[in-house]
């Protein structure tokens, strides 16, 4: 399956689709059909709509059909609406993408047209800091060495700038012969992996020859990347429109159902079930007694010959009675209550984050509840949890510590005054800082000076030495500028000794212009640069340093310097340049030239930076990881900066109560064979209370995910912390996608492009509106401004909705399951027009303010997190649970019509008076069970709980004043009658009473955690108690840490690697486990001490 | 926009402006214009109107404190037309960069961020032990009240359906016109009945709550003298066959209950009133005066009693008894009154004309008369309910605390405790 590509070619017709990008669900045709069987999906709404259509049917219906129509087509029409608003959006940023101008090659010169005309085969033309419309293959750009740069941060998260080349074939070729060069490229079809393209070109005569070129993915322009640093590039189209790589890997986001409405329809299922029992079994009932008894009631009159249909009246009918046990309010009601937690979100005052002024915004509002009920959290690394800012913190130059106290090496006078004083240490180390990297200074109209570095570390150091006033001003081809302290040096850049990871360092061969020396400048890790000092040189400091900066969780860098003799260099090269044209292993050639240079260095210093973290990252995922939900990190990064940002932020623990394992391998053996060691490790050590986490990358979970799906899934379920590193984004979608299959909920978070996906998938998608723009988060149901908002929108405002929900959803089935029961008792105890009104007003205005309700308070909350687990293990919405409300409902049901037709029997047994008796006793009832059961009573909550009785009244009398209606008068005889009031509170006593006496009991002798931490929360004494015991717990914590932070470090991990590195090899020097020690995590024993699956309840 | 609260403003409105003599001027909008020794802007305000709300950037910066020399505005006052004249320092910068800063804060209220003042309820066992103690002790006298209350109640129930068929096939009996369906009871009164003593029919497993039944009426025709045709809903008694309305129509009022029964005590008839029986609301509001039974009982089937077609409907009580559907399958109506007193072991004889049909479904027929008193007639269950509970609830209470003193409560906080329950398989 092959496309051919005709570059330029408008006489060949193509029937690939055009570059229109389409993110929108519906089309204006298919919208109605379409929203409509998605919200039919829902076996709640079908129900509805059978019972409405029943209801239609004017003999069998008790009540007014407008009653089901009516809150039916306006909940649909709400959802409809909001659907197309949604969609409307999608639309309009489409459009404007769609119709942006781009400058394409036509008939020899170049057009400007929309970017949604582009066809396959086109040559698109892209000028610096332009979006690229969609997949380029490229032919020429403005360098005339053919590189050019992208950003691809909107593609795979990473923001730092990767060198794209143009295929040999086209090297050389100028504008002119570019607009009118022809050739064919073979590409596969599209397929959404962006990190490898196997194509080829072959470019027609008159242009060179017709070789076939091999093209991979550094050919190529993605789509959504933005092209930096070049002025122009030019490209063939070939991927457009939805078929991009960008565009294939964009799954249509599903409409997602919480686990709450998936258990509220399971239930709905069961009840339904069970109606349809009921109306086999009395339906038949009814039909053989209509025929035996009640002809003989001549009363009622029945006809002897009737219609077939009539055998069908009855069963219908009391289909259409069991109809309010699944009450339409409740999905009213949770519309209502679920729009305002995500309010409440919304306002929260403390998930603001002032520095970027974004509030936290829920997009999403349907699903608040399942944030109280994640258990998994797959996060991204850069952005999300880093700051992903590198920031210059320490040094050690020659010996002396700068920054120390501090914290800040830029700050420290000492290192001010030494630069000031031009310290010939300091000069050394600041010049190897300035010019020892591949960094281009980019003058800004405004004349500031900005630094363009492929490494956030480089960039780093650069800006640094430009704050102690060593200034990298220009960098014009090998000529280097910098100012310094207000004298201007220039030197020339003889050789670049490039970074390699098996090298681990750099190096620069400078000149000296003024004074003509030669001087090698080095860079890189300190295994790779201590081993080439000089002998004699005292080493001990510098390594002392690596260590105490490793310990501090910095990246160190070590850098040195030696001058070299102008013949040594001429040799040598020479020689460089010899290795540098070979054909054969040119790259071990090129490594071992360089290490005839690399040596004798005399080392200058240590430098030590800081890849910030998010402020309060660490504390979020430990509270987190305490209240039992597990971490997964996904990145695009490498293996040892993940592991190093996954210690400093609690996700793993270091050896002896750690242990970190990994699943690595090139071919498909030694990954199986890995991952079968994993799997054993894991399966042994669970019971050993030892937090094992498991370290993958992203080709052996290309592997894994592929074939070994169902031991990957026995791994994933037995371990609470994995970390995995360069993955793609829709690897990182799979791994989702995988954890949702084993039935748990999973929340992402992510705030770059390339996480979309992954926050599309997954139950919850968090998005960070950071750096890397606002893709994520609009893709997200929940967006906020930094990572540490989530154990707020998680313990709070997750769990509290879940509570909230819970209640409500129990409290509906029980009211209506109540009213059913208390009707069918008295065949039609109440009229069509109470009941709607008991459905609708009377009952659901009052368990609306369970909004406000409050279990416990958010401080109890926050230093008890492991109270989430309640939630997440459904312990409040359960069948067991719904038991429990469904009896309650029976019992009072019961209560109210024995009592009632008792109290009011004989001579009172008027139908309405008795209706109406038997009404206010429910109300009332129901306003008792809302109050005891709700934890928080504000005066809103009490407003509307006895303001609603009240208005019940008010209403009523009102009704009762009105001579055509039915009630005429009945509501003023009752409240004359002493025996009514009686009877009420007859009802609400007996009621209540062992409702009461119940739930003492149970919280009194068998407290929920619940319970005791409400008790501990109001009552001053045992929280006292409380708190030292959480201090206590604190300060053994603090005692653990300070003996592991002594505890020597023997093999730190210092990183100096660029980010841009095409060659996946890597570091994967096995972390020895000892580099753990650093920081050890003040993890909470009760993590481990629960067992991980609760679910079982 | 901010809000103005008047403390913020520092200058008080002079006094003489405020005098009932000066009329409140028409709210005016006034231009804003610098002061000219300042450069600040003057606001001039017209009546004691908050035209301040009417220039939206004034709001703005009112915020702001008090500027501290605005002596020299005072001049201004005396020469100016208007009754008061505020200055305010402003400075429209600053402002908006404040109110740029954190434009997408959320806005603090108690209610947004969800700190409204609550109560939180505990289910403390002093709490709960009171709670019970206290509904017994409100419980108790209510019940011992309702109790004697229905006590005091005489009540005579004479069932009579049986008794008063001599034939064996009852239903053929009741059915035939032409028999004499005369049938005397005598009763011996207990104890002395004040009047005014209630006379009701009690009829049972009588479905007058049957769905097909209850809903056989038509509430516009007995009301209106124009909506005599409306008997739609009164199916299948609603016209006569020939297409006529039936007044009054449907189920309810065709199988109306025609038994009589004349009284006499001792041997010596008394009165039975029959006046005021129905509800006052029913005839003035429920029944048309202007209307009279038409085609009533003119089928070939007759349900129940005939209707005298003389009589407006608003004053056949007993019709309007009848169509106030009982709930329940047993159920009582009232027929009539006595007005005077029946002392202790006075014989009572009552002539019944036995005529309704209940044997047809199985039915049964009573006689009841019966004093009142404020729970209405003899019901003890409220009483015996509201004892139980009462008695149940102070004994819950006591329970409680002797549990408390036997079974400590697992509620010393240990913090280990929370975390049994996921422990417990």
């Amino acid at each position: 399956m092959k496309r051919f590509v005709y570059i330029n070619d408008e006489s060949y017709q193509n029937d690939y689709c055009d570059n229109r990008i389409s993110n929108t669900k519906y089309t204006l045709l298919n919208f109605l059909p379409k929203n409509l069987w998605e919200q039919f999906r829902r076996f709640m709404n079908q129900y509805f709509l059978l019972i409405a259509c029943l209801q239609l049917w004017s003999l069998i219906t008790p009540v007014n059909p407008a009653s089901t129509w009516g809150p039916l087509i306006f909940i649909f029409a709400v959802s409809a609406t909001k659907e197309a608003w949604d969609d409307y959006n999608r639309y309009i940023s489409d459009k404007q993408a769609n119709e942006k101008e781009v400058w394409i090659v036509k008939n020899g010169t170049r057009k400007h047209i929309q970017a949604q005309d582009i066809r396959v085969g086109n040559i698109v033309w892209i000028r610096e800091n332009e979006e690229v419309p969609c997949d380029l293959v490229l032919i020429g750009t403005s360098d005339s060495q053919g590189i050019c740069h992208v950003e691809t941060a909107a593609l795979d998260g990473e923001i730092d700038l990767k060198t794209r080349v143009i295929p040999s074939t086209c090297v050389g070729l100028d504008c002119e012969q570019l607009h009118k060069i022809k050739g064919v490229i073979e590409c596969p079809n599209p397929d959404k992996d962006i990190r490898r393209l196997d194509a080829n070109i072959r470019l027609f005569p008159p242009f060179i020859d017709n070789d076939i070129c091999p093209l991979t993915i550094s050919n190529t322009l993605l789509q959504s990347c933005y092209l930096r640093n070049t002025e122009w590039a030019c490209g063939v189209a070939v991927y457009t429109g939805n078929e991009t790589k960008l565009g294939m890997s964009r799954g249509v986001p599903e409409p997602k159902l919480t686990a709450m409405d998936a258990m509220i329809d399971k239930l709905t299922g069961a009840i339904f079930l069970f109606q349809i029992a009921v109306v086999l079994v009395l339906g038949s009932a009814g039909n053989v007694w209509k025929d035996t008894e009640a002809r003989k009631q001549w009363y009622v009159k029945y006809d002897d010959d009737e219609p077939w249909y009539q055998i069908c009246v009855i069963p219908l009918r009391f289909e259409l009675l069991c109809s309010i046990m699944i009450p339409i309010s409740i999905k009213v009601s949770l519309d209502f209550v679920k729009s305002l937690y995500a309010k409440f979100i919304d306002w929260d005052e403390e998930m603001y984050d002032h520095e970027t002024d974004t509030p936290a915004h829920a997009a999403n509002t349907a699903i608040s509840e399942d944030l109280g009920q994640v258990e998994y959290i797959l996060t991204d690394k850069t952005g999300t949890l880093t700051e992903n800012k590198m920031i210059f913190r320490r040094c050690c130059i020659g010996g002396t510590f700068y920054g120390n106290e501090s914290g800040d090496a830029l700050r420290d006078v000492e290192l001010l005054n030494a630069v000031a004083n031009s310290s010939p240490h300091v000069i050394k180390f600041l010049t190897v800082m300035t010019l020892c990297n591949t960094v281009i200074p980019i003058k800004s109209s405004s004349g500031a000076i900005l630094y363009k570095a492929q490494s956030q570390d480089e960039d780093a150091l650069v800006n640094a030495a430009s704050n102690l006033h060593m200034v990298l001003v220009n960098k014009n081809g090998n000529n280097a500028e910098i100012h310094f302290n207000g004298r201007v040096v220039q030197y020339e850049i003889l050789d670049i000794l490039e970074f390699t990871s098996d090298r681990k360092r750099m190096s620069v061969v400078v000149l000296d212009c003024e004074s003509g020396k030669i001087f090698l400048l080095s860079k890189g890790a300190d295994e790779a640069i201590i081993p080439c000092a000089y002998s004699g040189q005292r080493i001990k400091t510098f390594v002392d340093a690596v260590d105490k900066y490793a310990q501090l969780g910095l990246r160190t860098l070590c850098l040195g310097w030696r001058e070299l003799e102008t013949e040594e260099y001429l040799e040598w090269s020479r020689s460089f340049k010899e290795a540098n044209s070979a054909l054969v292993d040119r790259e071990w050639k090129v490594a071992e030239v360089c290490q005839k240079l690399e040596h004798s260095l005399e080392i200058l210093g240590v430098s030590a930076i800081e890849d910030r973290l998010q402020v309060g990252v660490p504390e979020t995922i430990e509270i987190l990881r305490q209240s039992g939900i597990n971490f997964w990190m996904l990145t695009g990064d490498k293996q040892s900066t993940a592991i190093q940002i996954a210690l400093l932020c609690n996700l793993i623990s270091s050896e002896p109560k750690g242990q970190l394992l990994y699943i690595n391998g090139r071919t498909e053996d030694e990954v199986v064979r890995s991952l079968e060691r994993v799997l054993l490790t894991m399966r042994i050590t669970t019971s050993e209370p030892k937090e094992l986490a498991f370290v993958v990358d992203g080709c052996a979970l290309e592997i894994i995910l592929s074939r070994y799906n169902e031991a990957f899934t026995e791994l994933a379920v037995l371990s609470k912390t994995a970390i995995c590193c360069r993955v793609t984004p829709s690897q990182k979608a799979q791994l989702v996608k995988l954890l949702k299959s084993c039935d748990y909920r999973t929340l992402a978070i992510g705030d770059g492009g390339n996480d979309v996906r992954m926050i599309q998938q997954a139950d919850i998608g968090v998005g960070i509106s950071g750096r890397e723009g606002l893709q994520a988060a609009r893709a997200a149901d929940y967006s906020i401004g930094k990572f540490r908002f989530l154990k707020r929108l998680i313990l709070v405002h997750g769990r509290y909705s879940y509570n909230r929900t819970a209640f409500l959803s129990q409290y509906s089935f029980y009211k209506s399951f109540f009213s059913f029961l208390s009707g069918i008792a008295g065949t039609s105890l109440f009229n069509s027009v109470s009941l709607m009104a008991y459905n609708v007003f009377y009952t659901s205005i009052p368990v609306l303010t369970t909004v406000l309700d409050k279990d416990l308070s958010e401080k109890t909350v926050m230093q008890n997190p492991e109270i989430l687990l309640y939630c997440q293990a459904g312990r409040l919405l359960n069948p067991s649970t719904f038991a429990g409300w469904f009896g309650r409902s029976l019992y009072h049901a019961l209560v109210v019509f024995l009592i009632t037709i008792h109290a009011y029997a004989n001579e009172k047994s008027e139908m309405e008076e008795l209706s109406m008796v038997a009404l206010s006793g429910s109300i009332c009832l129901q306003a008792f069970v809302v109050t005891l059961e709700m934890n928080s009573l504000t005066f809103v909550q009490f407003l509307a709980i006895w303001g609603n009785f009240m208005a019940f009244y008010i209403i009523n009398f009102f009704i009762s004043s009105i001579p055509s209606a039915g009630m005429y008068t009945i509501m003023f005889r009752l409240c004359r009658q002493l025996t009514y009031w009686v009877t009420l509170l007859l009802i609400s006593g007996v009621g209540m009473g062992p409702v009461l006496a119940l739930k003492y009991f149970r919280y009194t002798y068998k407290p929920s955690a619940i319970n005791i931490l409400q008790k501990a929360e109001r009552s001053f004494g045992p929280m006292y108690t409380l708190v030292n015991l959480e201090s206590q717990l604190r300060s053994d914590m603090e005692n653990t840490n300070i003996s592991f932070s002594t505890t020597p470090v023997k093999n730190k991990a210092s990183v100096y690697e660029p980010l841009l590195s095409d060659s996946p090899i890597s570091s994967r020097r096995t972390l020895a486990a000892s580099s753990f020690d650093i920081f050890q995590p003040a993890q909470s024993r009760n993590t481990s001490s629960y067992p991980r699956n609760i679910k079982a309840n | 926009m901010g809000l103005i609260s008047w403390a913020q403003i520092n200058i008080p409105p002079p006094r003489e402006a405020c005098g009932p003599s000066k009329p409140i001027g028409p709210r005016k909008r006034v231009p804003l214009r610098p002061c000219t020794t300042c450069n600040r802007r003057i606001v001039r305000l017209v009546g004691f109107s908050l035209s301040l709300f009417h220039s939206p950037s004034l709001s703005a910066f009112l915020h702001r404190p008090p500027f501290p020399d605005a002596a020299h505005h005072r001049s201004l006052t005396s020469s100016s037309p208007s009754p008061w004249i505020w200055v305010a320092a402003m400075d429209p910068l600053e402002s908006e960069v404040d109110s740029r800063k954190s434009n997408n804060k959320p806005r603090y209220s108690k209610f947004t961020q969800q700190e409204l003042p609550a109560c939180k309820p505990l289910l403390t066992p002093g709490i709960v032990i009171s709670a019970f103690l206290l509904i017994g002790v409100i419980f108790v006298p209510i019940g011992l009240a309702s109790l004697s209350a229905s006590q005091e109640i005489v009540e005579l129930v004479d069932r009579y359906d049986a008794n008063c068929v001599p034939a064996s096939d009852k239903v053929e009996f009741i059915q035939n016109s032409d028999t004499d369906k005369t049938c005397t009871r005598t009763l011996t009164v207990p104890k002395h009945m004040k009047s005014p003593i209630q006379i009701y029919y009690q009829i049972g497993d009588f479905y007058q709550n049957h769905r097909r039944y209850v809903k056989s009426r038509s509430d516009k025709q007995l009301r209106y003298k124009n909506a005599v045709h409306l008997t739609k809903d009164c199916d299948p008694e609603g016209n006569t066959i020939d297409g006529a309305p039936i007044v009054p129509c449907g189920l309810i009022a065709w199988s109306m209950f025609n038994d009589t029964y004349t009284i006499s005590v001792n041997k010596k008839a008394i009165n039975v009133n029959k006046k005021d029986i129905a509800w006052k609301s029913d005839k003035t509001s429920k029944f048309g005066s202007d209307i009279y039974p038409s085609n009533f009982q003119k089928g070939s089937l007759i349900g129940g009693a005939k209707l005298n077609e003389s009589i407006p409907l608003s004053e056949q009580e007993d019709l309007i008894v009848w169509m106030r559907t009982a709930a329940l399958p047993t159920f009582r109506k009232l027929y009539g009154r006595i007005e005077t007193d029946i002392m202790a072991n006075d014989q009572v004889t009552v002539v019944i004309q036995n005529n309704y049909n209940t044997y047809s479904f199985g039915g049964s027929k009573a006689l009841v008369l019966s004093t009142t008193s404020w729970i209405g007639g003899k019901n003890s269950f409220i009483g015996v309910a509201y004892l139980t509970i009462g008695g149940l609830c102070i004994f819950l209470a006591v329970g409680f605390v002797v549990l408390l003193y036997m079974v400590k409560p697992s509620s010393s906080c240990c913090f280990c405790l929370i975390f049994y329950e996921f422990t417990d398989p």
